[in-house]
């Protein structure tokens, strides 16, 4: 488990010169969660700092890319959460965006003029966390039978579900139109940076900061876990697993709802934040997108997972939006060719931006098939001998 | 399990009977609006299976595929000048061939280049790399299509009356559908025939029981592959005909919704399984116009996730399928 441990903060030590790096990952190694929190403020102060500095500054202003930051916070949670699913435990998860619904729905349906609960945020998020974590445990268990690709499509299903249950129970979530003016977090002047609101990106910004910190603490404790090595057993070999004791039932479902509970945790961050919630905002894409964060980032690495979530926010989120002002800013000259014009400053960029976005993911998958960073456990697995895990395949089909 | 006599007809026996009670409850009309809207859910479908049968890929992009058909159809059509209905038999054959054979064709093509460059580099890769390079290829098709065609729906022109009926044995048909059901009728018996009599078709069946051991056999795997991917693209080409010819309209986001629900009906009749693939297709269009009629069309997305789940749950290989392995 010592290369598990080492993990703790092997992602971004990477970028670190050689003998800083070596005194680094011995700290890491033995105080992991103190690791993780430095790491978390370290990122956290840094990047308000980073987009005051040229090239970064032409993309729009500082409080626009705190905003920014804050949501990127909330994909950064959602794929922590799915990587317990997918990277840790091999279970394919392609509905995960209704975990971060019923997060939202959650959260605006205690904390809105809908109901007149009036529960205040910080319990909310507590709240929020459970009630995903059960519907995580109510969805797991009919796919505990199902295999690989099925147990995919089944999630698929309860992903398209969920958001058609929103909107068509209309006592309980207003239907099509959502939930509107839902209340923002209240702590008056956290920290002397002012209170939550619209205009002022910096307490949400901590705030999201402060969660993903302790969700990632959290999840690197469970990873070395007696959980944790079950569910790498069970993704490497369900049947191996069983047979070693593991009950491969409540480790399953444990996955579903610790994944789920991240989720709910995300949901209601984002539902105070965006003050709204509807039905549209949970859709396929979602799902996706978080999957492709997590793959992209390097399944089973938690920091590389937080990293491939922030990059890719930042690509589709800030980056393709903000192309065309920044290339125009460049003052390029137009190139003449005779029998083509290339102007480069004329083209927006916006009208292509998903266009954009898929070659980005496409490339960055082919560049990296296994992620930016893999894990380190995972890499060794994936690079043994290919015929024994046909082998084990195999065997599994044959029971 | 040992195949027992009298199994193999039980199936059948069994939806021929629920197929009966159903058409006495929804009636003719929407008995045969059912079959339509199966077979474009079929035809999609078989891409999809064939596809996970040979390379075990998940390709979020077909349903795309299906989108840039109905458009490549629209283009093909309106360009040549048809803005109606064409009510000169010979000349509507003639377009309507046309219009299937360029349009299968050229789709087939762009599935072909699609996993040329974004599927075989990652063929042995983490299994979950050519997912995500899938749905990469699917927001670049759509942006492709949204940046030609503009992000409005579009009417294209049906050039099969849409009014004209035929009557069957007593039974009053509209003709689109009746044409759109025999296409795809057609098209099934087709590939089925290709895959279990021709030789490339064995060697498709060889892959995707063992691509090693096929290739130890002489089997040319890369061909094998492309043509997978050209037949299952071509078919849902043919789909996006359909869609024009039957609904008139279509947009840049429809490949999504189309393709989850062919997805799903692959997984119900069993993925990797050509039959069950057409099965779980005219299910979920059974499925859809039933709730429908119901009045339920609101739900009708979730009834037919609803029915798969308990499917899976008591038949965790889908209706026809097959005990698979697990690769997460």
């Amino acid at each position: 488990m010592s290369a598990g441990r080492l993990q703790g903060g092997g992602a971004p030590l990477g970028l670190l010169p050689g003998a800083l790096r070596g005194s680094a990952e011995r700290f890491a190694g033995r105080h992991q969660s103190l690791a993780v929190l430095v790491g978390v403020a370290l990122v956290g102060a840094l990047l308000p700092l980073v987009i005051s500095v040229p090239p970064f500054s032409g993309f729009g202003n500082r409080n626009d890319f705190v905003d920014g930051f804050a949501n990127a916070g909330v994909f950064v949670l959602l794929a922590l959460g799915l990587n317990v699913v997918v990277g840790l435990a091999g279970l394919l998860d392609l509905g995960y965006a209704a975990f971060f619904a019923i997060g939202s729905y959650a959260y605006a349906y205690g904390a809105s003029p809908f109901s007149h609960l009036d529960v205040p945020f910080w319990p909310m998020l507590v709240v929020g966390a459970l009630v995903a974590a059960t519907f995580g445990i109510l969805l797991g268990a009919p796919t505990l039978r199902l295999r690989g690709d099925y147990l995919a499509i089944v999630t698929l299903g309860f992903g398209e579900i969920v958001p058609v249950v929103f909107t068509n129970s209309d006592t309980y979530t207003n239907g099509t139109n959502g939930i509107s003016a839902v209340y923002q977090p209240s702590l008056h002047g956290l920290f002397g940076i002012g209170s939550f609101g619209f205009g002022n990106p910096w307490p949400y910004y901590i705030t999201v900061l402060m969660i993903v910190a302790i969700a990632m603490i959290l999840l690197y404790r469970l990873q070395d876990s007696r959980l944790g090595r079950a569910w790498v057993a069970i993704r490497e070999d369900e049947v191996a697993a069983a047979s070693m004791g593991i009950n491969t039932v409540t480790t399953k479902l444990l996955a579903f709802a610790i994944g789920a509970s991240t989720a709910g945790l995300a949901g209601v961050f984002n539902a105070s934040k965006l003050s709204i919630v509807s039905p549209d905002q949970f859709g396929f894409t979602v799902s996706f997108t978080v999957l492709a964060m997590v793959v992209l980032g390097g399944m089973g690495n938690i920091w590389g997972v937080a990293i491939g979530a922030f990059t890719l926010y930042e690509i589709q989120s800030v980056f393709l939006k903000q192309l065309t002002n920044f290339v125009q800013g460049l003052h390029l000259p137009a190139v003449d060719l005779g029998f083509l014009r290339l102007d480069i400053s004329g083209i927006d960029f916006v009208q292509y931006q998903f266009l954009l976005y898929g070659l980005a993911l496409v490339a960055m998958m082919l560049l990296r098939p296994e992620g930016l960073f893999p894990s380190r456990q995972r890499k060794r697995e994936l690079h043994e001998s290919a015929e024994e895990a046909a082998e084990s395949n195999e065997d599994v089909v044959q029971t | 399990m040992r195949p027992r006599p009298g199994r193999a007809l039980l199936v059948p026996a069994v939806l021929l009977l629920l197929a009966t009670l159903d058409w006495t409850y929804i009636g003719t009309e929407q008995f045969v609006n059912a079959l339509t809207i199966g077979a474009v859910y079929a035809l999609i479908a078989l891409g999809y299976t064939m596809v996970y049968g040979i390379i075990e890929l998940i390709n979020f992009a077909h349903g795309d595929i299906f989108m840039v058909g109905s458009f490549v159809t629209y283009w093909l059509l309106s360009s040549l000048g048809f803005n109606g209905t064409i009510s000169d038999p010979p000349l509507l054959a003639v377009v309507l061939v046309g219009a299937f054979l360029v349009t299968m064709v050229l789709l087939g093509v762009v599935g072909v280049v699609i996993e040329r460059f974004a599927y075989r580099p990652l063929r042995n890769a983490p299994r979950l790399a050519p997912l995500i390079t899938a749905i990469g290829v699917s927001f670049i098709l759509q942006n492709i299509i949204q940046i030609f065609f503009g992000p409005s729906p579009i009417s294209a022109p049906q050039v099969i009356d849409v009014q004209a009926r035929v009557s069957i044995g007593g039974i009053d048909i509209s003709v689109v559908k009746l044409f759109v059901i025999a296409i795809a009728f057609i098209l099934m018996i087709a590939l089925q025939t290709f895959v279990s009599r021709t030789r490339m078709g064995r060697a498709m069946r060889s892959t995707a029981i063992d691509r090693d051991a096929a290739q130890l056999m002489g089997v040319d795997i890369n061909t094998t592959i492309a043509v997978t991917f050209f037949i299952g693209s071509a078919l849902a080409g043919a789909a996006g005909v359909v869609q024009v010819l039957y609904l008139g309209t279509t947009n840049f986001q429809l490949g999504f919704q189309a393709g989850l629900k062919a997805f799903t009906s692959a997984v119900l009749g069993g993925i990797g399984n050509i039959t069950g693939a057409a099965l779980g297709g005219f299910l979920i269009g059974f499925i859809e116009v039933n709730s429908t009629v119901a009045g339920l069309s609101r739900w009708s997305e979730a009834i037919v996730f609803g029915i798969l789940v308990l499917v899976l749950v008591f038949r965790p290989t889908g209706l026809l399928g097959q005990q698979l392995g697990e690769r997460a």
